[in-house]
């Protein structure tokens, strides 16, 4: 498993180099991954990289970009839009060379269209935001300072809000709300690789049986 | 009849905290939770909460969150259980 770079297409029409976490032996089924977000993203993280160990043994190279401000990216997250996003993985697939592509979750919301798609567990953008504005009603909560979800919301479709220390832009929260994963997607649903889904978890934590599910599963289906 | 509601929290309980299989039928009613545990933290506890809608079929509004629902096992099953109305 390497780093790589890719170029990823900023919207003045230059490009900026984000990180990649790469398996590349010139197989014939190259798969993009496109992680889960935010905080579901880091419980995960661990859970994704070994599903890449176990696909690289069934011969499939995988390919694991960031998302332009998220994880190793410098660009800044408040200045992100979906539209960016669905662009960047587009751009990241296209570099790789990519035949087939795994959402994860949020994931889902910005998996390239053009090339076969599974998605595991996938989430619309309105039940990632609720939790998170509800995380942040809590712990305004906890700190004294009461905080009314309508008031968030409106505020963030202004200026943009702060969620579980995620800077997020208005435009992004504006357009994430309404983002639903794409129908037709091919899904991977948690009752399939049995026990809970590690995104459920209060802390990140790993479980090589679902693991080695997920890549089963996926190895006979990118087959197809 | 077992007690569906106290069933379906200890299940959750045991997804969300990542407990071994059967060691959340130890909890009782003063089991603390929320404050308790260094793990629960807003962001887990709004991910306890939203799973709990969804597995209970159930909507919690903000305003009904208090400390004292979230503090102890009890505390939790007796809100559920009201949300239920069981």
């Amino acid at each position: 498993m390497l780093p790589a770079s890719w170029p990823c297409p900023l919207p003045d029409g230059q490009a900026s180099k984000e990180f990649a976490l790469c398996r590349d032996t010139s197989r014939q089924r190259r798969l993009l991954i496109v992680p889960a977000l935010f905080d579901e993203g880091n419980k995960l993280r661990r859970f994704t990289v070994e599903v890449m160990r176990r696909l690289d043994a069934a011969g499939i190279d995988t390919f694991l970009p960031d998302l332009p401000g998220c994880n190793e990216s410098v660009r800044p997250l408040h200045e992100q839009t979906p539209a960016i996003w669905i662009e960047s993985m587009a751009a990241a697939a296209r570099h790789f060379g990519a035949t087939h592509v795994l959402a994860i979750r949020g994931g889902s919301l910005f998996a390239p269209r053009f090339l076969p798609v599974v998605h595991y567990a996938p989430v619309k953008g309105a039940a990632i935001l609720r939790q998170m504005l509800r995380a942040r009603v809590l712990a305004s909560r906890e700190s004294g300072n009461e905080e009314n979800r309508d008031t968030l919301v409106e505020q963030a479709m202004a200026h943009g809000i702060t969620l579980a220390g995620y800077p997020l832009g208005a435009e992004f929260f504006r357009n994430f709300d309404v983002l639903t994963p794409a129908p037709e997607a091919d899904v991977i649903d948690q009752t399939e690789i049995g026990g809970s889904g590690l995104w459920l978890r209060a802390e990140p934590d790993e479980n090589p049986a679902q693991a080695e599910c997920l890549a089963t599963i996926l190895t006979r289906r990118i087959r197809q | 009849m077992p007690d569906q509601t106290d069933l379906l929290l200890r299940r959750i309980l045991t997804d969300v905290l990542g407990l071994k299989p059967g060691q959340a039928d130890t909890f009782d009613a003063d089991t603390g939770l929320f404050g308790h545990l260094p793990e629960l933290d807003s962001m887990a506890v709004a991910g306890l909460l939203t799973e709990l809608e969804d597995r209970l079929d159930i909507i919690i509004e903000d305003d009904e969150i208090e400390g004292e629902m979230l503090e102890t096992y009890g505390g939790l099953r007796s809100f559920v259980e009201a949300k239920r109305g069981s």
